[in-house]
């Protein structure tokens, strides 16, 4: 079911964290929201879900209008970050709870069916006598997957449901929770602050910070052209370099610190000596490309299929390159590597991209 | 576990300083099944006869009526503290309550105050809607003082809940009531059986309260009914019988205490464990 946020404003206590604003989730699609602790995308999670009552604004459900109805009536699955699975119960029960009450609750027998189908899609059917003290991270997770889906809910919502897993747990849940989404077609909106977990679970990410929503992209459109500085900075590991310094001449760009560069064909006509910020990804340096940079190396991260490395290009000015695996650069040594400048990222003094 | 000290310096001092109480209640026990001669501490002989008030009422008085009272008494104690604590420490802890700041000093007042200090006031009050005298009367003070106490602890042990089970059944469809019910209720069950079990000793060896707002014969309860037993005007005790009483009276509290001694623990480390 299509979801949608119409001028949506949410206050506590008088002190407007988000305002105005206005998302679009597509029927059966599944879309992040992203950003840093304390940029409100919780809050509008719960606001959905009808934890939170909106301060202004509609949301709606297709074309129903949800704002003012109570979370028991909105028909909204949630997987909460600590699964908040009950512990008195075992599988069965938890899974078989949202179905048991409300108005069209069912007879205990009947919910036998419906829990094992959803089991099955989930892959824990061997677990359904078991308590949740007795499951790992992992089994939680899916356990609470299998509980907020069982109701056929017409949106998902998930609330960094792979914080506490183990990075290898993360991963498998990562592809699992993706696969669970495609198969019911249910629309999802995940929380998240990793931005790896955002760009490979999703259709498409909003970006958000400070209440507000930066950029709405697919995964890659947004890693290639993001809109600000922050959202460049958010995206991509190892992270972007950002360069301050002035543009020079046709088409150069110089740091106070000496470093200078050419900048992109598409740039061209920028009036010489306007400040300007550069974003350096690290695959865009050492590999290919035109322009040169060269400098010392100071720190190199042998991470087994590819190596990361810092080159110090001019005081107080480093570059990280990523390369496949390499081991005749070690500390110290003078590197001069190429820079692929058609790929860099030019921003403006406000941090708007050129 | 491995120990960077010796424990036996410490079982000593502790069996030292436990032995007086030891030995008197060895002796509560053992005087109950025995005679002494007159003037001598050691018994030389076996008898029941100090038991045949149990079945005798010309002996002391009708135990089984002064039994029965406790019993009420105590009962009604838990019904009302687990009901008021449970719905009330709910309201306090999760809900959006107004005045709840005030509730709560309130609650940490009550529970320190000093009950005693009330009992004339309680008794004009009791005269007052003719509650005085009776057993209901009794029972609605005791339980009231004993309130602040209950829904405090139970506070403590709903805080420990964690917020996003109410919200997760909240999101499954549960209204407040069937969440409550459900879902919270059972997590703080530690709780409420050491509460129930609190709840029922107090009211078993309240004293004060029977003996002052209630002092008919026909609604004694057990403790003023032992007190009797040596208040009285009478010539020359029987200790032997009031310790037989005394012992017949302690008994329920310490089964009590044998059966739920790890639940009555909960009530000091304040939550469920995960």
């Amino acid at each position: 079911m299509r979801l949608q946020l119409e001028n949506f404003t949410k206050a506590f206590d008088g002190v407007p964290v988000i305002e105005d604003m206005n998302l679009q989730v597509e029927d059966g699609e599944m879309l992040a929201l992203l950003g840093p602790s304390g940029c409100g995308k919780s809050t509008t999670l719960f606001a959905i879900a009808g934890i939170y009552r909106a301060d202004g604004g509609r949301i709606l459900f297709g074309e129903r209008d949800m704002s003012n109805l109570p979370s028991q009536r909105r028909n909204v699955g949630v997987v909460f970050q600590n699964y908040a699975l009950y512990p008195h119960m075992s599988v069965q029960e938890n899974i078989a709870f949202p179905l048991t009450v409300g108005k069209n609750r069912m007879r205990k027998a009947d919910t036998v069916r419906p829990v094992r189908e959803i089991a099955e899609l989930i892959h824990i059917e061997e677990l359904l006598a078991r308590k949740p003290a007795q499951l790992s991270g992992g089994q939680q997770q899916r356990v609470a997957l299998a509980r907020a889906l069982v109701r056929r809910p017409d949106v998902l919502l998930l609330d960094e449901p792979l914080a506490n897993l183990d990075a290898k747990l993360r991963l498998e849940m990562r592809s699992e929770i993706r696969r669970i989404q495609r198969e019911t077609g249910i629309t999802a909106i995940l929380v998240t602050h990793d931005q790896v977990e955002a760009m490979s679970m999703c259709d498409r990410v909003a970006i958000m910070n400070k209440g507000e929503i930066l950029q709405i992209a697919p995964p890659t459109e947004m890693y290639r052209s993001p809109v600000s500085r922050f959202v460049a900075g958010f995206l991509g590991n190892p992270p972007i370099v950002f360069l301050d310094g002035h543009v020079t001449g046709e088409c150069g760009f110089t740091m106070e610190q000496g470093l200078s560069l050419p900048l992109p064909q598409r740039l061209r006509g920028l009036s010489s000596g306007q400040s300007l910020t550069l974003g350096v990804r690290p695959e865009h340096f050492g590999t290919s490309g035109a322009a040169v940079a060269s400098g010392k190396v100071t720190f190199v991260e042998p991470q087994g299929r590819e190596t990361l490395f810092d080159v110090e290009t001019a005081p107080g000015v480093v570059l990280r390159s990523i390369q496949p695996a390499r081991q005749d650069v070690g500390i110290g040594d003078t590197v001069s590597w190429p820079v692929d400048a058609e790929h860099l990222l030019a921003f403006d003094a406000a941090g708007t991209r050129l | 576990m491995t120990r960077n000290f010796s424990m036996l310096p410490l079982l000593l001092v502790i069996v030292l300083v436990s032995l007086p109480l030891m030995v008197m209640y060895g002796f509560l026990v053992l005087d109950t099944f025995t005679d002494a001669p007159p003037g001598e501490l050691w018994p030389d002989r076996f008898t029941l006869r100090h038991w045949r008030f149990l079945f005798d009422p010309t002996e002391v008085g009708n135990v089984w009526a002064a039994s029965f009272n406790s019993l009420v008494l105590a009962c009604s104690m838990m019904a009302i503290v687990l009901s008021v604590s449970t719905t009330a420490a709910y309201a306090i802890s999760r809900l959006h309550l107004p005045f709840r700041r005030f509730f709560l000093a309130g609650i940490l007042v009550m529970h320190g105050f000093p009950a005693v200090t009330l009992i004339i006031g309680v008794f004009f009050v009791l005269n007052l809607t003719g509650l005085y005298d009776t057993m209901i009367g009794v029972i609605l003070v005791k339980g009231s003082l004993m309130l602040p106490f209950g829904i405090w602890i139970m506070k403590g042990f709903y805080d420990a809940v964690p917020w996003e089970i109410e919200m997760a059944g909240v999101q499954d469809g549960a209204g407040r009531f069937t969440v409550w019910w459900r879902l919270i209720l059972p997590q703080v069950r530690p709780g409420l059986v050491a509460l129930g079990v609190f709840a029922f000793l107090d009211g078993w060896g309240e004293y004060v309260l029977p003996r002052i707002l209630a002092p008919s014969s026909d609604i004694q309860v057990l403790s003023v009914f032992l007190n009797e037993l040596i208040a009285g005007d009478q010539l020359g005790y029987d200790f032997n019988l009031f310790k037989s009483v005394g012992l017949f009276y302690t008994l329920p509290v310490i089964l009590l205490y044998l059966i739920f001694q790890n639940r009555l623990m909960n009530i000091f480390g304040g939550g469920t464990k995960g």
